[in-house]
C-alpha cells in the first residue's frame, strides 16, 4: 500500500514538474538562473584557484566549495547542451538549450528528494485502522512535501537547487527518525557544505547528537549520565564533520583562501532586510519605525530633514540607519537569534525526547533564525515548513500550527511572482496546495484545527491579495508610492508567522513541562 | 476526502495545466503575412466591433474574406463582438480596424488566453463535472478519476490554449446537451445542442445522434400522444433558437445564403493538409483529387459518409437509450470525419495525430507532457488495463464473428494491441522532430502519422459500430447495470 500511494504521489509530482518546463522558456529572466549559469561557468572555464576570486559577473560565488563541485559537474554535462553558457564573458546568455539543461538538471536532482520524501514516509508513525489510500498518513505527507507549493515556486519558476539541498536535509532527518545517528550527521555535514544558511539548525543537531548519540544511556529520571559518555562515538562524529570539510575547503586553504572564501560566503555589507521584507520580526521592526517617523513628522516632533534619506522599502540592498528606534547591526541579529532558540536547545539537552524532539528543536531553530535573522530571505521559511510536515501529520496540535505557518509563509511569497502570466498559475497552485493540506489534514484528525480567529486570519489573506494585485495597481497611489503592497503583504504575514511561531514554542515547552511533572 | 475537495483540486489542477501551456507558443506567432488561428480571432473581434452587422459575412472593403473571413455561424460572431467590447476597455489598439492587423504584444496574448479561460471555465468545466457525477457509472472516486481524466485530455487543451480556438465552448455546448438530456430535460437539451451548433458548425458531426435519439423517443412514447407532443415542443424549441441566433440575418435572403456559403466552402476541394481520413489516405494509393472533378468528389463524400452513419442513427432510433446515444454520438462524429467532405484535423481531436500541427506550432513540449500525462492517468485511474477482459471489452460480437480464432483470448490482444500503437506513435513522434524526411518524399513523416492514426480511427469505428449495433434492442433483466 505504502509503494502504491508513493507512486501516485511521486507521478503526479513528475507530471507537475514537467508541466512546468511546459512554460519554461517564459521565465528565463529570474536572475537566480543567471547566477547559476554563471556559476557553471565558473567552475568550468577558469581553475579552482579562481573560482572565489572571479567578479566579472556581480552574481559571485558565494555557496561554499562542495556546491562549487556540484556546478563543476553539472557543468561536464552542459558542454553537451550549448558550449556558450559554460564562457563567463557572456552575461545574461539564454539560449533554448541553456534554458532546456538548467530546468532539467533542477528536476532531475529532484531525485534526492523523492527518494528522501520516500524514507520520510517510511518513518512515519501511524494509527492502526484502515485507511483509504488518500487519508493515509503515509500519502498526506508524501504529497504536502512534494507539491509543497513554496518548493515548487522557487526551484521551477524561480531556478534553485532547493529540491536537492531540502532532499538531503530529509534525509539526514529521516535517518534520525530510523535511528542511523551516523549517516545523518554526515549528510548534514555534506548539507552545510553545500549551503551554509543550514549553519542557523547547526546547533541543533550538534547538541542533540552530542547528548543523545554521545552519551549512551540516560539516568532514570531524564538527566544526563555523564559516565556514559562514549569517547569513540564522540572521534567517529568529528572525524565525518572534519573529513567533509576537508574534501571541501581542503582545496582553499592549502591556496591559503580561506579568508577569501569566507569573505565571499558571508557577505555582511548586505542590509538588515531583503528588498522584500521577509514576514519576520524585522519587518514588523521597521513598520513601527517608519509609522513613528511619520507620526513624528505630523506632530512636528522631528525635523524631515534630518531623517535618512535612504528608504528601506527602495529596492536596493544596502546599509541604512532607521529613523527613531535603535539601529540594528549583524551581531544584534545574531544575539537574538541565539537567545530565542537557546530555551529549545535546552530542553533537548535536558530532557530529551529522541529524534521526535530533535526535529522539533531543528523546526524551532529554522524558524528562530528566520524571525531574527540578518538579511533573511522570504524563501527561508520553506527550511521550518518542510521539516515541520512530518510533525504536522502525527500530532493534531501540529496540524494545526502547520496549516497556519504554511499558509502564512506560502503566501509571502508570493510577491516573488509579480508578472500578471504568472498571477493565475500562483494563485491556482496556492489554493490547490491549501485546499489540499487543509481537507487532508482535517480529515486525519478528524475535525476542525483551527479557531476562529486563525479562521479570520486567513481569510484575510484573501482580501490582502485582492487589495495587492487588483485595488491597488488600479489606484493613483500605485506611482508616489509603489512599495505599499510588498509591505502590506511583509507584515500582515510576519503577524501570521509570529503567532506560529510562539505556538510552537508553547507546545515545545509545555512538552518539557509534562516531562518535567512526569519525573516527580 | 469529500467529493466537492477532491473534485475542486482536480479542476484547479486542469487549470494549471491549461494555463500553464497557454504560456507557450500560439498558431501563427511571428509569421506575417497571415499569421494564424490566433490573428483569425483577433480579426474577428476587430471586425464585429467596427463594421455593422450585415457587412461582416461579406466582402467589403473593410471587410476583406481573404484575410481570415469569418466562416464560423453568428454565435462565434456575437462571442468575438463581447470579446472585443472588454478588449476596447483595456487597450483600444487591439481592435482598431485595420490598424491592428497582425498585432502581437504580450498583453494582448495574456487577454486572448484569458478568454478562452473564462469561457472554458463557464461553460466547458462545469458540463464536465456535472457529466462525471451524473451520467457516469461507478464509485465516487471512478468519478472523479474521470473528471481528472477529462479535463486533462490533451487534444483540447493543446488546441484551445496552444493553437488558439473556442472548442470548449461548442463542446461544451454540446456535453450540456448530453448531460441535460440524461437527466431526462428533452427540450432543454435541444436548446443546448442548437446552440452549440450555431457556435461550431463542426457540431453537424453530433447532429444525426441528437436528432435519432429525440426522434426515437418521440417514437416510444407513442405518436398518436406524447410522443406527438414531445416532437412539437422539441421542433418549436429548434426553430426558435435558430431563429435568434440568426435574427439580424433574417431580413434578407442573400444574408442567409452568404453565411452559409461561408460556414460550407464547397469550392475548397476534398482535403487539404495531411488529414487522417479516408480521402486522403486513399489519396496515397490513388490520386482521387486529380482523378475526380469537385462537384463528384462533393457526392461521393456525402454518399460514403451518410452509409457510415446509418446503421449507428437507425439503431439509435429503434432503441433510444443513453448509451446508445453515447455510441452513436462517437459512431458519427468518426463517420463524419473520416467520410467527409473538407476536414481539417483539429475536427478529431486526438493528439497524436496533430503532431504535424503542433510541431508547427512550436508546441512539442506541451504535447509530450500533456499526452504522457494523459496517458498515465487514463491508464493507472482508470485502470484501463483491469477492464481489458472480454467481458468488459463487450468483445463478445467480435468472439462470433471471428469464429475462425477461438482459442484467442481477445482482451491480450487489445491490450498487446494497444502497447504496439502506443510504441508506434512514440516512434513516429521522436521520428518526426529528430529525422530530417528524405528528399524524395518530404512529407514522409506527416503522411505516416496521418496514415497510422487513420487505420486507427478506421478500427474504432468498426469496433464501436458493433458493439453499438450488437446490443439487444429489449435490454435483458440479467445485464441491470448496462441498461441505462
Amino acid at each position: 500500500l505504502a509503494s502504491v500511494s508513493l507512486i501516485t504521489a511521486l507521478a503526479v509530482h513528475c507530471v507537475v514538474l514537467l508541466t512546468m518546463t511546459v512554460f519554461s522558456g517564459y521565465f528565463s529572466h529570474s536572475t537566480d538562473f543567471e547566477v547559476h549559469r554563471n556559476w557553471l561557468a565558473i567552475t568550468h572555464s577558469l581553475p579552482v584557484s579562481k573560482w572565489y576570486h572571479e567578479n566579472t559577473s556581480e552574481w559571485t560565488l558565494d555557496y561554499p566549495p562542495l556546491f562549487a563541485w556540484f556546478e563543476y559537474s553539472l557543468s561536464h554535462v552542459a558542454q553537451h547542451f550549448d558550449k556558450e553558457m559554460l564562457v563567463v564573458q557572456n552575461l545574461i546568455y539564454t539560449s533554448p538549450a541553456t534554458i532546456l539543461f538548467q530546468r532539467l538538471s533542477v528536476i532531475v536532482t529532484d531525485i534526492v528528494f523523492i527518494y528522501a520524501v520516500k524514507e520520510c514516509c517510511r518513518s512515519v508513525r501511524e494509527e492502526k485502522g484502515s485507511k483509504d489510500l488518500l487519508g493515509h498518513p503515509f500519502f498526506i505527507l508524501a504529497a504536502l512535501l512534494l507539491w509543497n507549493f513554496g518548493l515548487l515556486i522557487v526551484d521551477h519558476i524561480h531556478f534553485q537547487y532547493n529540491g536537492f539541498l531540502f532532499g538531503i536535509l530529509l534525509l539526514s532527518v529521516a535517518r534520525h527518525l530510523q535511528g542511523r545517528h551516523l549517516e545523518g550527521a554526515l549528510l548534514f555535514t555534506v548539507l552545510l557544505n553545500l549551503k551554509h544558511i543550514y549553519l542557523y539548525i547547526a546547533p541543533a543537531y550538534g547538541i542533540f547528537l552530542l547528548r543523545s548519540y554521545c552519551f549512551t544511556k540516560d539516568n532514570t529520571d531524564g538527566s544526563v549520565r555523564w559516565s556514559s559518555f562514549s569517547p569513540v562515538r564522540l572521534v567517529a562524529l568529528g572525524s565525518i564533520v572534519i573529513s567533509v570539510g576537508a574534501l571541501s575547503f581542503g582545496p582553499f586553504i592549502a591556496m591559503g583562501q580561506l579568508p577569501q572564501v569566507l569573505s565571499r560566503l558571508f557577505p555582511f555589507k548586505r542590509g538588515l532586510c531583503h528588498a522584500y521584507w521577509a514576514p519576520n520580526v524585522w519587518a514588523l521592526y521597521n513598520m513601527v519605525d517608519k509609522a513613528l517617523s511619520v507620526l513624528g513628522v505630523r506632530l512636528k516632533l522631528l525635523d524631515v530633514a534630518k531623517l535618512p534619506k535612504a528608504s528601506m522599502t527602495g529596492g536596493l540592498v544596502q546599509e541604512f540607519q532607521h529613523s527613531i528606534l535603535p539601529s540594528v547591526s549583524p551581531s544584534i541579529t545574531l544575539i537574538c537569534t541565539l537567545l530565542s532558540i537557546m530555551p529549545a536547545v535546552l530542553s533537548i539537552w535536558c530532557r530529551p525526547r529522541g529524534a521526535r524532539g530533535f526535529l522539533r528543536c531543528l523546526v524551532v531553530c529554522a524558524l528562530g533564525s528566520f524571525m531574527f535573522g540578518w538579511h533573511v530571505h522570504e524563501k527561508a521559511i520553506l527550511m521550518a515548513i518542510l521539516p515541520f510536515s512530518i510533525l504536522a501529520v502525527e500530532s493534531r496540535e501540529d496540524a494545526g500550527i502547520f496549516l497556519m505557518l504554511t499558509t502564512t509563509g506560502h503566501y509571502s511569497l508570493f510577491p516573488l511572482l509579480f508578472t500578471a502570466a504568472e498571477l493565475p498559475i500562483k494563485v491556482l497552485l496556492m489554493l490547490l496546495f491549501t485546499l489540499y493540506s487543509f481537507t487532508s489534514l482535517k480529515k486525519l484528525f478528524r475535525g476542525s484545527l483551527l479557531n476562529p480567529l486563525e479562521t479570520t486570519y486567513l481569510l484575510g489573506l484573501v482580501a490582502v491579495e485582492i487589495l495587492c494585485e487588483v485595488v491597488y495597481p488600479l489606484s493613483p497611489w500605485q506611482h508616489t508610492l509603489p512599495f505599499v503592497p510588498l509591505l502590506v503583504t511583509s507584515v500582515y504575514c510576519s503577524l501570521g508567522v509570529s503567532y506560529s511561531f510562539i505556538r510552537l514554542y508553547v507546545s515545545l515547552l509545555r512538552q518539557h513541562g509534562t516531562d518535567k511533572h512526569k519525573q516527580l | 476526502m469529500e467529493n466537492w475537495s477532491l473534485v475542486s483540486i482536480c479542476v484547479l489542477f486542469g487549470l494549471t495545466a491549461r494555463w500553464a501551456v497557454s504560456l507557450n507558443s500560439y498558431s501563427g506567432a511571428g509569421k506575417p503575412p497571415m499569421f494564424g488561428d490566433y490573428e483569425a480571432q483577433r480579426h474577428w473581434q476587430e471586425v464585429t466591433y467596427n463594421l455593422p452587422v450585415h457587412e461582416w459575412y461579406f466582402n467589403t472593403t473593410d471587410n476583406n474574406l481573404n484575410y481570415w473571413g469569418l466562416d464560423y455561424p453568428p454565435l462565434t460572431a456575437y462571442h468575438s463582438l463581447l470579446c472585443a467590447h472588454v478588449a476596447k476597455l483595456i487597450n483600444p489598439d487591439w481592435v482598431e480596424l485595420h490598424a491592428s492587423r497582425g498585432h502581437e504584444s504580450y498583453g494582448h496574448k495574456l487577454f486572448m488566453r484569458a478568454t478562452v479561460l473564462v469561457a472554458d471555465l463557464l461553460i466547458y468545466i462545469p458540463a464536465v463535472v456535472l457529466y462525471s457525477f451524473y451520467l457516469s457509472e461507478g464509485s465516487n472516486k471512478k468519478k472523479v478519476c474521470t473528471v481528472l481524466c477529462i479535463l486533462l485530455y490533451p487534444g483540447l487543451i493543446l488546441i484551445d490554449y496552444g493553437h488558439f480556438q473556442y472548442n470548449s465552448i461548442s463542446l461544451g455546448l454540446a456535453l450540456w446537451g448530453v448531460v441535460v438530456l440524461g437527466l431526462g430535460w428533452d427540450v432543454l437539451g435541444s436548446l443546448a445542442f442548437v446552440l452549440s451548433l450555431n457556435y461550431k458548425q463542426m457540431e453537424l458531426y453530433h447532429s444525426l445522434p441528437f436528432f435519432c435519439y429525440l426522434l426515437g423517443k418521440c417514437f416510444k412514447q407513442g405518436l398518436a400522444g406524447r410522443g406527438l407532443f414531445l416532437l412539437v415542443k422539441i421542433a418549436v424549441t429548434v426553430l426558435v433558437t435558430f431563429a435568434l441566433c440568426w435574427l439580424p440575418f433574417l431580413s434578407d435572403p442573400g444574408q442567409i445564403l452568404q453565411v452559409v456559403h461561408r460556414l460550407f466552402p464547397v469550392g475548397r476541394g476534398l482535403f487539404e493538409d495531411k488529414v487522417a481520413n479516408t480521402w486522403c489516405s486513399l489519396n496515397v494509393l490513388i490520386k482521387i483529387k486529380t482523378i475526380l472533378s469537385t462537384d463528384t468528389q462533393l457526392y461521393f463524400s456525402l454518399t460514403t459518409t451518410l452509409l457510415a452513419i446509418l446503421p449507428s442513427s437507425i439503431k439509435l432510433l429503434m432503441k433510444p437509450t443513453l448509451w446508445q446515444f453515447k455510441l452513436a454520438l462517437v459512431n458519427s462524429s468518426l463517420a463524419f470525419f473520416l467520410f467527409s467532405f473538407q476536414v481539417h484535423e483539429k475536427s478529431i481531436l486526438l493528439p497524436a495525430f496533430m503532431l504535424p500541427l503542433f510541431l508547427k506550432d512550436g508546441l512539442l513540449v506541451p504535447y509530450v507532457v500533456t499526452s504522457l500525462a494523459f496517458l498515465f492517468f487514463s491508464i493507472y485511474l482508470l485502470s484501463a488495463f483491469e477492464h481489458c477482459s472480454e467481458d468488459k471489452l463487450r468483445l463478445g460480437p467480435y468472439r462470433r464473428l471471428l469464429i475462425c480464432m477461438p482459442r484467442m483470448d481477445l482482451g491480450r490482444v487489445t491490450k498487446w494491441k494497444f502497447y504496439f500503437s502506443i510504441t508506434a506513435m512514440a516512434g513516429l513522434s521522436f521520428m518526426s522532430v529528430a529525422l530530417a524526411p528524405p528528399d524524395q518524399l518530404p512529407d514522409l513523416f506527416p503522411l505516416l502519422v496521418s496514415v497510422f492514426s487513420y487505420l486507427h480511427f478506421l478500427g474504432l469505428l468498426l469496433y464501436f459500430n458493433i458493439v453499438q449495433i450488437a446490443e439487444p434492442l429489449q435490454s435483458v433483466r440479467k445485464n441491470q447495470k448496462k441498461s441505462n
